[in-house]
């Protein structure tokens, strides 16, 4: 089961690196900030995975639940920080 | 059990990489946000659901059910809170004047829109 839980890890890390593309070269500041949420919401899984694969899942659960806090406290504050006219 | 948690997290493996082509392959920011709104949110439910049923495999212990329950909570929780940052995300590109993509060029409507 933990050569299955590495496979998962793998393909996500692979996502996070081909939707890292938008987050560099996206062509206005919205597809920037959804590009870094969009990383945040896998690395919220992957560190889940992990606690799996070490088998400290008690450790790693609660790291993985302040992130998922942390993403979407800090998407809310860009979207309220660029939300004024000609922004892009 | 173990066989349902694969079947779970294979299906949120499926729904992360739909909404990664569709980040990548969409023409404009508001059809992007429809790709990873709704691919995100429910691939990483799927995952985190799939990941508190393996938990439960050793047995019904107190320990077991209380990671689990955290696992459901932080689902529960990105159910309801990336639907309210994409809401508040797009609020914020409308407000700023950003023009929806359209085939020839030219909006459907006066834009922006009263």
């Amino acid at each position: 089961m933990e050569n299955f839980f590495l496979a998962i890890s793998l393909i996500l890390g692979l996502l996070i690196l081909l939707s890292l593309y938008r987050g560099v070269f996206g062509p206005t500041v919205f597809d920037r900030i959804i590009g870094v949420g969009f990383v945040g919401s896998k690395t919220l899984v992957i560190l889940v995975l992990m606690g799996f694969i070490y088998k400290r899942v008690d450790m790693f659960v609660d790291i993985s639940l302040a992130y998922s806090i942390l993403i979407f406290i800090g998407t809310l504050v860009f979207a309220k920080y660029f939300q004024k006219k000609g922004a892009t | 059990m173990s066989i349902v948690a694969i079947l779970f997290m294979l299906a949120g493996a499926f729904f992360f990489t739909m909404g990664v082509i569709g980040f990548l392959r969409f023409p404009d920011f508001y059809s992007r946000m429809h790709a990873t709104g709704k691919g995100d949110t429910l691939g990483a439910v799927l995952m985190l659901t799939g990941l508190a049923l393996y938990n439960l495999h050793s047995g019904f212990l107190l320990g077991n059910i209380l990671v689990s329950i955290k696992l459901m909570f932080i689902a529960v929780f990105w159910f309801l809170a990336n639907p309210t940052a994409t809401h508040a995300l797009l609020r914020a590109a409308f407000d700023s004047g950003l023009v929806p993509w359209t085939k020839d060029g030219k909006s459907v409507i006066e834009w922006p829109p009263k």
